[in-house]
Order: C-alpha cells, then sequence, then structure tokens
C-alpha cells in the first residue's frame, strides 16, 4: 500500500496545477530501481508474495521517521536523536508491560506521551533558547540512548504480549475468507483505494471547473488515474498472495495521507514552508516562528515513539542497540525526496518515495546476497548522487 | 592645478543596460580631502568600486591615471599594492579576532607561514597610536563601538602603505563625539601626506573637513569646485545634487482627504545591539484618510528602523511612544496585532524580508492572511488561488499563472505579489518602504497608479522613498528625517527639492 499511497499524494497534494516534473521524476526513478533488481539482479525474487510484504514491514520504521523528519528538515532544522529515541521509547514500552504489569494499550500511551515530552524537551532548547538543532539533538542521542542502555541494565527485554508482537509484525485476519489463494479482504481495501482515488481527482477537477480555474490536460489526468489505479491494484494482489495486509500498512497508510494533509493544506503547515523558504518575510507575516519550531519537535518526538512501538513489536523484544543508524536513515529518505538542505522545499510524499528507495536497495541488495558493509557504500553513493543531481538540477534551472 | 594624484576619466559603466555611471570624470589632488556628494542612487559607491578593482578592468570604459600612471586594476588586490584603500560603509572586521590580527589580516607579519607575534602586536601599537585609538591590541574587535572599528579599519589601511584612502559614509552610523574625532584623523593624515576621498550625506561634515567637492547626479559629475571658490555654499552643493526636472513620471491624481486615521506620538527606538544609541527621537506623526505622506530622509536617518519598530516591534530596543487610530490608542506590539489593528508594512527589502521566494505566488499572497481562506486551520487551495487570481487582475502582475514559484518573477512584478499579500490583510493604514526600488520605470508607474488608487479608497498611504523626485510627485505631504528626529512636515505645494534636502541634512543643534 505505501507505493500507492504515495503516488496518490503526489497527484493529490500541490496546490499547483501544473504537472510536477520533480515529482514524477522521483517516481520514475523507483520504479526504474525497482525494475532493475526485478528483472536484472534478482531474477524476479524481489516482487515475490512473500519479499514484497517483507519490504513494507521491514521499512515501516524509515517511513515513519522520514514523515516527521521531513518536517524538521523543511524548518531548516534536523533531528539527529530519533535512532536513539527508539531505543528508549522502546525500552520504556517494554518495561510498561513486564515491569510495571499495564496492558499493552497503556504501554503504547506511555510510549507516546514520553515521546511527546522529549520532543517538547527538544523543542523547548531549540525554539526559545535558540540552541542550533543539530546540537540539540546531538546531545539528545547520546542521552537517549544511555538511557536506553540504564533501563535495560544493558540488554533485552523479551516475552511481549501477542497483542502487542502483532502492531509490527502480522497481518490483519483474513476474515472474508479466500480466493484461488488470495485474500479478499486485501483485494477489497485495493479496489476501495483505487475508487476513492479517482473519486477524488473528479471532485477537485469539478471544483476547479466550477470556479473556472485552470486544470489539467485531459490526457495527464486520466493517465494519472490509471496509472495510480493500477499500481495500487498490483499492490493489493501481490499482498493478497501473501497473509494479506499488514498492521503496519494500515498505520503507514493513515499516517501518510494525515500528514501530507497537515503539510499541503493546514496553517500549521503553511507556516512551516513559510518559515523554512524566508524566516524573516515569516515572522514579518505574523507567524509565529517559536512556537512552530517547538511544535514540529514534539511532533517528531511521537512519531519516534510510533517508530519505537513498532521496531520493538517486530522485533519481539526491547534491545538498548536498537535503532542504531534510524535518524541517518530518515535523513537520507528526505533528502533522497527532493528536500533542501537549508529548508523550505520537501513533502511527506517524497519522503515515502525516499523511504521507499532506501527499502528496495536494502531488501534487492540483501536477496542478491551483497554483503551488508558494502550495502552501507551503496547506499552512501546513492544518497550522494541523489541530491548532487538535485542540487545540479535546480542551479540550471534557476530555482535555488 | 599642482599634483594630480588620481584622474578618472570618462567612466561609464553599465548594469545591464542601465548607465550606472554615464562619463564621470573625477580629478584629485596630492594631499588633499576630497569629498563626493551626490543622492542616493547617484552613481558614487559605483565609481568607488570602479576606482578599487571590485568592477574590474574591462568592466567599464574610461581611463584611470594614479601617480601619472595608466593603472588597469583586475581585483581589490591590484588597487590595494598601488596604495588605493576602500573602508566601505559596512565594516568589514572579523568579530572574534583581535585588533592586531584584523590589522593585519591577509598581510600577516609572518616568516614561512609562522605568524610573528612579537612583530605583529608591536606594530599594530604603534599604528593605534597613529589614529588615536587607546585599545589594547589584543582586544576582540567585537568589544569595541562603531567608532572604534572604524579607527581599526584606518589602522588597517595604514598598515598597507596607503596613499590614497577612499572613506565610504565613514560617519553614518558614528555619534557626534566620535564623528568629530575621525574628521580630526582625517585632517591629521591629510597633513602627512595622505590623499583622502570622503563620501557623505551630511553636507556639513563635507563642507568642514573637504579641500575639493565633487558632485554626481545620474551618473555624471555636474560640480566640481574648490572650498576657496567664492560660493561654497551648502546651497550651491544642494542645487547640484538635485537639479534635475520634475520629468512627468506620475499619473494624475486628484487628492481627497478625510479624517485623521493614524497616529504615532513621541515614538523612540534605540539601537537592538549598541543599546545606548537612540536611533528614533521622539517621532510625532498622523495620515489622514485618503492622504499620501512621504517620509524623506537620507540613507541611514532612521525612516525604516522607525517603521520596523512601530510595525511589531521588528526592530530595536527600549521602544516607547502612543500610537493612535481613529483617536483611540491601538498595540502594534507584534506583528499579529499591527495587522489585527490594520496596519500593514511592506518591507524595503523585498527578497530578505518580504517574500519566500521558492512558494508560490498565491501562498506568498495569502502569507500574511491565512485566516481569511481556512476553516479551523484547514487551507481552502482553491479559494486561495481565487484570491491570488483576483490580486493577478487588479495589480496586473504578469504571469501565465499563480501557482509558480515568485522567484521567477521580474523585480516589480515581485513587488506586486508583496503589495497583493499586505492588501489582502484589507488594512486601513498602509506603510510602504521604498516600494519601487529595484524595479523598472514602467513597473514604477503602475505602482504609482496602485498608489494613488489606493488613497482614492480612502486608505491612509505612507509612503518612504530615498527619492526625492517620487515623493514629490506623490505625496499629499512629506515629513523630513534627519538622525533620527522629524525635522520637518512639508506640504506638496511648499515643497522643492532644495528644501526638502535642506531638511533632510540638518544636523543636531
Amino acid at each position: 500500500m505505501s507505493e500507492a499511497s504515495t503516488k496518490k499524494q503526489t497527484a493529490e497534494s500541490k496546490p499547483s496545477l501544473n504537472i510536477n516534473a520533480r515529482d514524477y521524476g522521483l517516481l520514475a526513478a523507483l520504479v526504474v530501481i525497482v525494475a532493475l533488481f526485478q528483472f536484472w539482479f534478482t531474477d524476479g525474487k524481489l516482487l515475490l508474495p512473500a519479499n514484497f510484504n517483507n519490504l513494507i514491514s521491514q521499512n515501516a520504521y524509515v517511513v515513519i521517521l522520514a514523515i516527521g523528519m521531513v518536517m524538521v528538515i523543511i524548518a531548516g532544522h534536523i533531528d539527529l536523536s530519533v535512532g536513539s529515541l527508539v531505543a528508549m521509547i522502546g525500552a520504556v514500552s517494554a518495561l510498561a508491560i513486564r515491569e510495571w504489569g499495564l496492558p499493552v494499550w497503556a504501554s503504547i500511551l506511555i510510549s507516546l506521551l514520553v515521546g511527546a515530552a522529549v520532543g517538547a524537551w527538544q523543542g523547548f532548547w531549540v525554539a526559545f533558547v535558540r540552541v542550533p538543532a543539530f546540537i540539540v539533538t546531538l546531545a539528545g542521542m547520546l542521552i537517549y540512548r544511555g538511557l536506553a542502555i540504564v533501563f535495560l541494565t544493558g540488554g533485552t527485554i523479551g516475552g511481549l504480549p501477542d497483542s502487542y508482537v502483532a502492531i509490527g509484525g502480522r497481518w490483519i485476519p483474513q476474515w472474508m475468507g479466500e480466493v484461488n489463494n488470495l485474500d479478499l479482504f486485501t483485494l477489497l481495501i485495493g479496489v476501495l483505494g483505487a475508487l476513492g482515488f479517482i473519486a477524488s481527482q473528479f471532485r477537485s477537477r469539478a471544483k476547479l471547473n466550477a470556479r473556472e480555474l485552470p486544470t489539467e490536460s485531459l490526457v495527464v489526468f486520466y493517465g494519472k488515474l490509471v496509472l495510480v489505479s493500477a499500481a495500487m491494484l498490483f499492490f493489493a494482489y501481490r499482498l493478497a498472495q501473501h497473509n494479506g495486509t499488514p498492521y503496519v500498512l494500515i498505520l503507514l497508510g493513515v499516517l501518510v495521507l494525515t500528514y501530507s494533509f497537515i503539510l499541503n493544506r493546514t496553517v500549521f503547515g503553511r507556516h512551516i514552508y513559510a518559515m523554512g523558504g524566508n524566516r524573516f518575510a515569516a515572522m514579518m507575516s505574523g507567524v509565529k516562528t517559536k512556537w512552530v519550531d517547538f511544535f514540529i519537535f514534539v511532533n517528531i518526538g511521537t512519531l519516534a515513539a510510533v517508530a519505537a512501538i513498532v521496531t520493538t513489536s517486530r522485533a519481539g523484544a526491547a534491545q538498548s542497540g536498537a535503532g542504531n543508524f534510524y535518524e541517518l536513515d530518515a535523513i537520507a529518505s528526505v533528502f533522497i525526496g527532493g528536500a533542501a538542505v537549508q529548508g523550505g522545499v520537501g513533502k511527506v510524499s517524497g519522503a515515502v518515495i525516499g523511504a521507499l528507495v532506501m527499502g528496495v536497495l536494502n531488501q534487492g541488495l540483501s536477496i542478491m546476497g551483497v554483503d551488508s558493509a558494502w550495502q552501507q557504500v551503496i547506499k552512501g553513493l546513492v544518497l550522494l548522487a541523489a541530491v548532487a543531481f538535485d542540487v545540479t538540477n535546480r542551479r540550471r534551472s534557476g530555482t535555488a | 592645478m599642482s599634483d594630480i594624484i588620481l584622474k578618472m576619466k570618462d567612466i561609464v559603466k553599465e548594469f545591464s543596460g542601465v548607465r550606472a555611471l554615464d562619463g564621470v570624470s573625477l580629478d584629485v589632488r596630492r594631499g588633499e580631502v576630497h569629498g563626493i556628494c551626490g543622492e542616493n542612487g547617484a552613481g558614487k559607491s559605483t565609481l568607488m568600486k570602479v576606482l578599487s578593482g571590485v568592477y574590474p578592468h574591462g568592466n567599464f570604459e574610461g581611463q584611470i591615471e594614479f601617480d601619472g600612471k595608466p593603472v588597469e586594476f583586475r581585483s581589490i588586490n591590484d588597487s590595494e599594492h598601488t596604495g588605493i584603500v576602500i573602508i566601505h560603509q559596512e565594516l568589514a572586521l572579523s568579530p572574534y579576532l583581535s585588533i592586531a590580527e584584523n590589522i593585519f589580516l591577509g598581510n600577516e607579519r609572518a616568516s614561512r607561514g609562522v605568524i610573528d607575534w612579537h612583530d605583529t602586536n608591536a606594530q599594530a601599537t604603534e599604528l593605534l597610536k597613529r589614529v588615536g585609538l587607546k585599545e589594547k591590541v589584543t582586544t576582540q574587535v567585537l568589544h569595541l563601538g562603531v567608532g572604534k572599528q572604524q579607527l581599526v579599519e584606518i589602522a588597517k589601511a595604514l598598515s598597507k602603505d596607503v596613499k590614497l584612502l577612499i572613506l565610504d559614509e565613514p560617519t553614518a552610523a558614528l555619534n557626534d563625539d566620535d564623528s568629530a574625532h575621525l574628521l580630526d584623523l582625517i585632517r591629521g593624515l591629510r597633513d602627512e601626506g595622505i590623499t583622502c576621498i570622503i563620501i557623505s550625506h551630511k553636507l556639513p561634515e563635507i563642507r568642514a573637513v573637504a579641500d575639493t567637492i565633487t558632485v554626481i547626479r545620474d551618473g555624471e559629475t555636474v560640480d566640481t569646485f574648490a572650498m576657496t571658490e567664492k560660493d561654497n555654499s551648502e546651497s550651491r552643493l544642494i542645487r547640484s545634487m538635485v537639479g534635475r526636472p520634475l520629468d512627468n513620471l506620475f499619473p494624475p491624481r486628484t487628492p481627497n482627504i478625510g479624517e485623521e486615521v493614524f497616529r504615532v506620538e513621541n515614538w523612540n527606538a534605540y539601537h537592538p545591539v549598541d543599546t545606548g544609541r537612540k536611533v528614533v527621537h521622539d517621532a510625532s506623526f498622523y495620515v489622514r484618510a485618503g492622504e499620501v505622506v512621504g517620509f524623506a530622509g537620507l540613507m541611514g536617518a532612521g525612516r525604516t528602523e522607525l517603521a520596523m519598530s512601530l510595525f511589531g516591534r521588528q526592530y530595536g530596543a527600549h521602544v516607547s511612544g502612543k500610537v493612535l487610530k481613529h483617536g483611540k490608542e491601538i498595540s502594534t506590539r507584534s506583528v499579529n496585532d499591527a495587522i489585527a489593528n490594520g496596519v500593514a508594512y511592506v518591507t524595503e527589502d523585498r527578497k530578505r524580508f518580504g517574500l519566500n521566494l521558492i512558494a508560490t505566488i498565491a501562498a506568498n499572497i495569502t502569507g500574511a492572511n491565512l485566516r481569511d481562506v481556512s476553516n479551523y486551520g484547514v487551507i481552502d487551495l482553491h479559494d486561495e488561488i481565487e484570491v491570488a487570481e483576483k490580486y493577478r487582475d487588479s495589480l496586473s502582475i504578469k504571469t501565465d499563472t499563480v501557482t509558480k514559484p515568485v522567484g521567477t518573477l521580474s523585480g516589480g512584478n515581485q513587488q506586486k505579489v508583496v503589495l497583493s499579500k499586505w492588501l489582502n490583510t484589507t488594512p486601513e493604514v498602509l506603510i510602504l518602504d521604498e516600494p519601487t526600488r529595484g524595479v523598472d520605470v514602467g513597473a514604477k508607474y503602475e505602482i504609482y497608479g496602485i498608489i494613488n488608487k489606493l488613497a482614492s479608497e480612502g486608505k491612509a498611504i505612507v509612503v518612504i522613498s530615498s527619492e526625492l523626485t517620487e515623493l514629490l510627485g506623490l505625496a499629499d505631504r512629506i515629513y523630513t528625517i534627519s538622525e533620527g528626529r522629524i525635522t520637518g512636515d512639508v506640504l506638496r505645494e511648499e515643497a522643492t527639492q532644495e528644501r526638502l534636502m535642506q531638511l533632510m541634512t540638518v544636523g543636531e543643534n
């Protein structure tokens, strides 16, 4: 579903009525990478149903963190602490269940609250004391990792209940049954998703027409409808072949839609872009820049808690070494997704596609049996190439 | 004429088709202080950049002779090697380095790359003595006030065996004592045989220190006279600086002035860093409905500081005073308060303070009033585009779509976007700071038309401008500001450029 929902975002989210070449280019790059692995390097193994399913649950944390990170980066900051925070909150969450004997829902609630509180702490230093976010979150990176080790006394807490483990590692029960070994419920979601997308596109176009505002040409419009719907249906088909819909996919779908909406359609989201594009101009227009900064960090703290729950439940245990380098995965995804280092530019859809690029690389290289050391080398080079391409492109078009 | 150290002949410099310098000639005698005067934008700074090699040889037309030989500078380094040093208005010292390190920056007292600190500090001490600065040479520059930093700059120039020292607006940021000291120092350097060129807006000061004065206007030399000549009066200077006919650059308008809308009483503001320095002194003024009020003042007079401290206290420390609208006191403490009370401020530097260049035209236009196009914090993107289209029509912003980045527009159209943004807050009082800077002649005319139309709709309008012709063409009434004080309130019928220039250049009495 991630891929489909991403495409949906790309198409729906823009206030612009032009085709945004950059967005489609990024999507095309993802398709090319998938095709290379599918047909060239892995002999069709990448998109086997089981691998496809894995791709989603294995990379869910990157998508979640990248969504928070893209907002931080648009505002012109950075957050280096999320990896350590994932470990620390994972520890808290496991302790709540195993040591304090709390139910799963209470553990989740406490995790989210801790995430928000840590975000508020960092936001306070960044927004009101004006310590650069790089420093605040670098300090956080050390603090939370240390605390995670303290909480777990250096070890691991396992034995988490089934309902907790299901969040990151299980599938929605196939309650509608199967036809030809295909989960009907998953297929239904795919069909509904495609129809929903088509309906929203028609509605938006009708609104524009009613107000006599310019619209996309018909070819582009229908082309987009066909391609996106087809991708969603294929996606659902693959998932239906193997256990159906993972819980975490629903979570990702909700997060992606919600945050695209926040960034594109709300006053808060607009203020983030305005601040990142020109902080002085935003201040002179009455944007309360300090509070916007503060809430961006509260938000990423909370999302780090979500990532912590997903990671801990998938692993079935809290580990003090969890979340290592997660912050770098998230940052890389955001920049591959077209965000600008100096702020003001970036999209949830781009960050998600960036996360998928990283995910496909991980998965594809693993299937090929590439040594993990070399995987890091390759991912590093891809990040460098993507941003270099973006920078030169922008310079040529004169918008940077 | 005696010994000429510098001869600039027929200098022409164009910027993408616009002639900033149109055949300027300048003769400077050895060992004199030569003053250069002119309005903002007359071409003084451009001329000095040509001289100091900021614009390399071949980038302009005309000849420069220094010490009797033709010179072709390719960079500032070239001109400094010849003995020409320029001290810019914005000082260029590195704040965390010591005075001595700054003096020898780029010119270190070193052998084989290793700095000789004894030599450095000893020579720096000597230089400080020459410029009369009583500070330890190991003091970090950030602990010095602007006046002392200015002296460090001069010491730095002296360390390079300067023959011709150019000072661009050296006293603009100085208080009276520091200014007096600096002028004494310049006289002292002249007696040591160093030639000085001083650019200044402060006419009394220039007449006090200069031996010869050259006036530049619209990129041409219009007058040169020695202070020994019979007519060396301030009025001769002012006449030369402004003496141009008022062109027919302004759309006609019949003012229809109503009740008083906006009044500011006893407004004071201090410099945000140097908090002892008062930048705005007891300013009081008023604007009526349908009235266009001009603010004239030279650069650094405190016009923008007045406006920015008024608008949400975005400038200054210890700001005090009263703001009234329709006779009732209102708050403009924050930008949001000001906007909510119907005050809008179109900033001077649109790229820095006015626009988010990478965002769309539509997003910029709604940026100061998102409430208008949103419900419960959710923006209606269609409403937003509709609002943008409305302004695109009414202000004729030239673009094929309002959804492209505002940075792709021309200067004039960008300015119209900033105007749209503030009109969209439905202000009653509109403060426009340099509304036509960096805008071509055609777009200027359009912007004047917009201003006239807004006035006819009953808005109270303040226009801050460096161009006197613009104020004379637009405003019903003109306030003059000099050194942070309002020094005059002149009706359009009684205003002449000479009179305004005189009020703008009065010193502290």
